[in-house]
């Protein structure tokens, strides 16, 4: 096990790159805790997998460098850096039995057949696969197969990372949920760092200690979920984390104040920067119905369950509430209030207010 | 209670003619050729079993079919293991991809009866090509019309050129159906080049090596043409193999009934053959 660094890399896959545009990965600086569950998470083509390409070795960063414990690894092929990777369509050898599949790693390093036979015993324990060792993995189904190929990252104790590129693709629905609450499980219990890729928020919020949220080749913002969900420094990570995600509205900035259509906004605390694109971030859920606040017309009511939510119209900008209890009719009139402590300014698409002590949750 | 729709008939009752007139009336034609004899006017007598016997038992027949298998083997024990390794060296992506498979299609496009013809006079000596590069650059005593064991090389030397592209080219399609991911796994659990082809690209290319065989076997047990145009069946019987001895019971010395038992009797070898193999070939799969 050990800590990963990765130090100012940057990956294009064309031989020679010419701006950023060119890059699949811009800049990235990243430090992975030893034992921690990462999640990388952002949407399809944003480079996520060419990053875990790089870690495993089955890619060559163009610069940078990639440290496993301080040890430089950057040129080392994937079998020298003792990591392991689960795909998203489970890889299994399909002439070999569930045993042998297990035993595969090990035997390839020349492991003594007493210790591989106990490793792969309480390998097959914790996956609960033990009474299909002696059946030929061909026979079984995609979330055990998935199941063996996580083992075979497993099951060589000596392992760096773990690695899983959207392993969960190709499982039935009922049984992702079975399959990431055993994933958690094994986290804590073998306590590998471990490195989740994917494009689904639920996932990576359920499996992840911290969260990686990448989008066109840059790391926007590493956080927990809490963090991600309560304070997200991007109008991309507000956007896609959420359901619905962060209200992005066009603002008008005057005077170290926003104004939307020309209604000052109470913001969480003081603006920094200046110029720019500015617009104001808030999240459906701190979004309330009163008596006063900005008028607005009632677009849609969608009830998902336990709540409601309400679009109403702006103007010509459309706002999401997220409402509890009564729900007001399509097309009524109405006045949104936004709670100030969650109410921010972003620049660019960065956040760009200050968080004033207590309101931070 | 099933009910069963009895309509289903009809849809194959179009098959069933078009089987009965190009299988079925053919062979019962000759089922009965091999019964009977006769001396022309449509005149038959009933000999039963006779023919078979007699075909079994004949040296003639004993002897072509042993060629028969020799050739089949030789060809398969060289062509199989030729055409997986130049398949696993074809490029995988590129420019070039397209220029191998046209290059690896080429010999087949050609018809049979012109492979032959180009070979008799590639190897003829003084004026083709191999043949006289072997006689008078190299100095070796080589005359296929002469030497049996030239015959031999020359005939197998022939299909393997005319025949492994087909090989290569069934085995390509089931190694590059093959996802990446599987290379990038058994990279990360540090197997070997051999394992990888052993566990990896073998089992994928399974099926379509099963094809390959097949059809490799059963072309090569029915071989006529290019052997008849290049040796002839000669020096004296050595190339002789089962449907050129077939053609000459038949056709050279008009013995339609031995020649009907000696065509049932092949055409039970190839089956038998074939269904031994395919069974052998896939038995693991449906444990």
């Amino acid at each position: 096990m050990a800590k990963i660094t990765l130090s100012n890399l940057r990956h294009s896959y064309l031989p020679n790159p010419s701006g950023p545009a060119d890059y699949a990965l811009k800049e990235i600086d990243l430090d992975w805790r030893d034992g921690g569950a990462y999640a990388l998470l952002g949407p399809s083509g944003c480079g996520k997998s060419t990053l875990l390409n790089i870690i495993s070795g089955l890619l060559v960063p163009s610069e940078g460098r990639i440290l496993f414990d301080d040890r430089d690894v950057t040129d080392l092929p994937p079998d020298q850096r003792n990591i392991a990777q689960v795909f998203q369509f489970p890889v299994i050898y399909d002439t070999m039995t569930v045993r042998d599949n297990l035993a595969f790693p090990l035997r390839n390093r020349g492991v003594a057949e007493a210790r591989i036979a106990e490793r792969v015993a309480e390998i097959a324990t914790m996956l609960e696969v033990e009474e299909m060792l002696d059946t030929r993995a061909s026979h079984l189904s995609p979330d055990n197969k998935q199941k063996i190929s996580m083992g075979r990252g497993l099951v060589r104790d000596d392992v760096n990372v773990v690695m899983f590129d959207e392993p969960l693709t190709v499982i039935d629905p009922h049984l992702k949920w079975k399959l990431r609450s055993k994933l958690k499980e094994l986290h804590q219990r073998v306590r590998a760092t471990m490195i989740y890729v994917t494009h689904d928020q639920t996932e990576a919020l359920t499996f992840a200690d911290q969260v990686v949220v990448m989008q066109e080749g840059e790391v926007v913002q590493i956080g927990t979920p809490v963090e991600l969900f309560e304070r997200p420094q991007h109008t991309f990570v507000g956007h896609f984390i959420g359901s619905p995600g962060m209200n992005i509205l066009p603002v008008e900035e005057r005077d170290g104040g926003a104004f939307l259509h020309g209604h000052p906004v109470t913001l969480e605390g003081q603006v920094t920067g200046q110029g720019g694109r500015t617009e104001l971030g808030v999240r459906p859920e701190f979004v309330s119905l009163s008596d006063q606040g900005l008028e607005a017309r009632v677009r849609k009511v969608s009830d998902v369950g336990r709540h409601a939510v309400v679009e109403a119209m702006l103007g010509d900008t459309s706002v999401k509430a997220v409402v509890e209890g009564d729900v007001p009719e399509q097309g009524a009139q109405v006045h949104l209030a936004f709670r100030p402590d969650h109410t921010r300014l972003y620049r660019d698409g960065w956040l760009s207010t200050e968080n004033e002590g207590s309101a931070r949750t | 209670m099933k009910t069963e729709n009895q309509k289903a008939w009809f849809f194959v009752l179009p098959v069933l003619f078009l089987v009965a007139f190009n299988a079925l009336v053919p062979i019962m034609t000759v089922v009965n050729y091999s019964v009977q004899e006769t001396f022309g006017n449509n005149v038959f007598f009933w000999q039963g079993l006779d023919w078979f016997e007699q075909i079994l038992r004949s040296d003639r027949f004993q002897a072509a079919l042993g060629r028969q298998f020799l050739f089949t083997f030789l060809i398969l024990i060289i062509e199989v293991p030729l055409g997986i390794i130049i398949a696993l060296s074809m490029p995988k992506k590129g420019m070039w991809v397209p220029v191998c498979l046209v290059l690896m299609a080429l010999p087949m496009l050609i018809p049979w009866n012109v492979v032959g013809a180009m070979w008799n006079i590639f190897t003829l000596p003084k004026i083709g090509l191999m043949g006289y590069f072997l006689n008078d650059v190299l100095g070796i005593n080589y005359d296929m019309t002469q030497n049996p064991f030239a015959a031999w090389v020359t005939i197998i030397v022939m299909d393997v050129w005319h025949w492994t592209s087909l090989v290569v080219l069934l085995s390509y399609a089931g190694l590059v159906s093959i996802p990446d991911a599987y290379y990038q796994a058994a990279k990360i659990d540090g197997a070997s080049p051999w394992k990888v082809f052993r566990y990896i690209q073998l089992p994928k290319m399974k099926t379509v090596l099963t094809i390959a065989i097949l059809l490799r076997f059963m072309d090569s047990f029915n071989i006529y043409t290019e052997p008849f145009v290049l040796t002839g069946g000669g020096p004296g019987n050595s190339t002789t193999l089962l449907s050129i001895d077939l053609v000459k019971i038949a056709l050279g010395q008009f013995d339609l009934g031995p020649a009907a038992a000696m065509s049932l009797i092949y055409f039970a070898i190839t089956l038998l053959v074939s269904w031994l193999f395919y069974t052998l070939m896939t038995k693991d799969d449906a444990q």
